[in-house]
């Protein structure tokens, strides 16, 4: 990857008032938008600092994380616990990565499944359009109607909440947004000449879909599962907070930061910033990226 | 624009609809009984039997959805299983207290998030940019609920500026207004974030338009070109963007009123949920859908109003 960027950073000038990219390949110039916009580049560095720290953690950093230890509880930083212990004894650094398995594996799955479901809901209903597509969007505008937090509630009490069952809950609120971007997209692509090319040439309506309209909104879905990865860890922190996330001894960044709050005015700050940090970055960070993937894919769009 | 009206008023009749019957099912399947949860564990089955035939929870769930929904077009929500109030008077407690929480908040913060996104169009990927761009992903990044406690350790435990709770009192809101001013802050906060996010997009995607290099060649001065003609296009679409905010508020509004025990929807809510008390969480469900359904229809209406370059072609 990175030789094509050099490259391409060179050939590119600053975005100022509109002029035009001279030279070099789309995707050089999008990687090149892309890497122009330094945040965007500190993003992707922290994602892959906190998969890094996340899964490979554990094999440097060895810690007791099955059973619980009263007598070392509630313990300050030290150097046989570089981040103290928490309230049940776990050391609290060890815990922070073993959350953050489990808030980034959610933030994941949910992201995914939601965008998919989305995408062939939204390209589903445009692609049929009249009364389908009505009663398709209208069962969309319905749920985003109630606010979010709402709904998440009442599935918390629904489910008794394990990780597979949260990200189908956050899943199930989240795929709303990417039906309306695509069924929108899906408007405007099925008019297209090409579309209407497959379709004097007998191809079918699956074929379509599958084939011409879902590869040509990828660019508006990646940047949107990039979002929802982000607001998927934040859901999953505030659910925990609630009272209605995953259960103990499971655990994630947003329990963590949850139990924490408990102790703040007992002065344990070891329980709350660290895993309140690793939320905030995290999160920061895959918004950093969706933005930036937007302004370059949008430099695509402008050059169509 | 009248054919537009009644096209779009009939859809959001026809969400509301959806709404409700959405929650509907989704509150038939929670778990436990709820008469149990009114009658408490040493109820008689008796007793049981003739409470749930009482509420009309024996009857087939269309009848008592239909039934529901007759009573709804009365105004009558029904009683609360855990309090010993209706629905309709608890909401009507609890609606002015949100009402003005999210108000005030959403107003503070579009107040706020013109200027900052303006600003940060202006100075694209330079320090003050990413300094403030930066910032306002830290705000829209942190949990909500994390940014009110942080505000009650700093201003109510260690400052002790201002109280950590809302008084509870029926109308002890507004003649104790330093309550409010930790919720208001942290709901403003969040989203201000957001909004400046739009602002900011929206500003720097008609920076390029050609209407502004038509109006540098005119020679326009870059003020003039700024404020008058890319600033009003620039908030067309924040102004939707705003409109179809009104949900995600309400979800921040949630989490701010549990943590500052703020007497509003949210926190009704909140404990509704955790003892299965049915009418009010329909009852809230229903009336936030609809006041979103009517923010984002005068959002849609305002819009139609402020640029005329758009056809009403269904």
């Amino acid at each position: 990857m990175s030789a094509g960027l050099d490259a391409a950073g060179g050939a590119a000038t600053a975005p100022e008032g509109g002029e035009a990219y001279q030279s070099g390949s789309l995707w050089r110039m999008i990687v090149s938008v892309f890497l122009e916009n330094k945040l965007a580049v500190v993003g992707l560095g922290l994602i892959v600092f906190f998969v890094l720290f996340s899964f490979v953690g554990p094999f440097i950093y060895h810690t007791q994380q099955v059973f619980t230890n009263p007598n070392i509880k509630d313990q300050g930083p030290s150097l046989q616990h570089l981040l103290g212990t928490d309230d049940t004894g776990f050391d609290n650094l060890g815990r922070l990565m073993l959350g953050g398995q489990t808030s980034l594996e959610v933030g994941l799955a949910a992201a995914i499944l939601a965008v998919g479901v989305g995408v062939i809901w939204g390209a589903a209903a445009g692609l049929a359009g009249g009364i389908i597509d009505a009663v398709m969007m209208r069962i969309v505008d319905s749920m985003l109607a109630i606010p979010f937090l709402l709904l998440l509630i009442l599935l918390g009490t629904i489910f008794s909440v394990s990780v597979p069952e949260l990200i189908i809950a956050i899943a199930f609120v989240a795929w709303l947004g990417p039906a309306r971007l695509v069924r929108g997209e899906t408007l405007s692509l099925r008019v297209r000449e090409y579309v209407q090319a497959v379709r004097v040439m007998g191809g079918s309506q699956r074929r379509v879909l599958l084939r011409h309209i879902i590869p040509n909104t990828v660019g508006t879905v990646v940047v949107n599962a990039t979002f929802q990865v982000a607001d998927a860890i934040i859901a999953v922190a505030t659910l925990s907070f609630l009272g209605f996330g995953i259960a103990p001894p499971a655990t994630n960044w947003g329990l963590q930061l949850a139990n924490g709050t408990s102790y703040i005015f007992a002065g344990y700050w070891w329980l709350i910033y660290p895993a309140g940090l690793c939320i905030v970055l995290t999160v920061v960070a895959f918004n950093f990226v969706g933005d930036a993937l937007r302004d370059s894919l949008e430099v695509r769009l402008q050059r169509r | 624009m009248v054919g537009y009206l009644i096209r779009r008023i009939l859809q959001s009749l026809i969400v509301v609809i959806g709404v409700t019957i959405i929650t509907f099912i989704l509150l038939h399947l929670l778990p436990g009984n709820p008469i149990r949860a009114i009658l408490g564990p040493r109820a008689s089955n008796a007793d049981v039997a003739q409470l749930t035939k009482q509420l009309g929870l024996d009857r087939p769930l269309p009848v008592q959805y239909l039934l529901w929904l007759w009573n709804l077009v009365h105004f009558d929500l029904g009683y609360s299983y855990r309090q010993t109030a209706s629905v309709d008077s608890l909401l009507a407690q609890r609606l002015p207290n949100t009402l003005l929480l999210v108000g005030t908040s959403t107003i503070l913060a579009i107040l706020m998030a013109i200027p900052l996104g303006v600003m940060q169009a202006v100075r694209r990927n330079r320090p003050d940019d990413y300094a403030l761009t930066g910032l306002s992903f830290v705000f829209y990044s942190m949990p909500t609920f994390l940014l009110g406690i942080m505000l009650i350790v700093l201003f109510s435990a260690t400052l002790n500026w201002l109280p950590p709770e809302a008084p509870q009192a029926q109308g002890a809101l507004l003649s104790q207004v330093n309550a409010l001013v930790l919720p208001v802050a942290t709901l403003t906060l969040v989203t201000v974030a957001l909004f400046s996010r739009y602002m900011r997009s929206s500003m720097l995607e008609n920076l390029v338009q050609d209407y502004v290099r038509t109006a540098k060649a005119k020679g326009v001065s870059n003020r003039s070109v700024l404020f008058k003609h890319v600033l009003r296009n620039a908030l067309i679409p924040v102004l939707t963007l705003v409109g179809l905010s009104i949900p995600g508020i309400i979800s921040g509004a949630v989490v701010t009123e549990t943590v500052f025990n703020y007497p509003g929807m949210g926190y009704l809510f909140f404990i509704a949920a955790q003892n299965n008390d049915f009418p009010v969480l329909l009852g809230v469900t229903v009336v936030v859908a609809v006041a979103t359904v009517l923010g984002s229809l005068v959002a849609d209406i305002l819009y139609a109003v402020a640029d005329p370059r758009i056809r009403y072609v269904s």
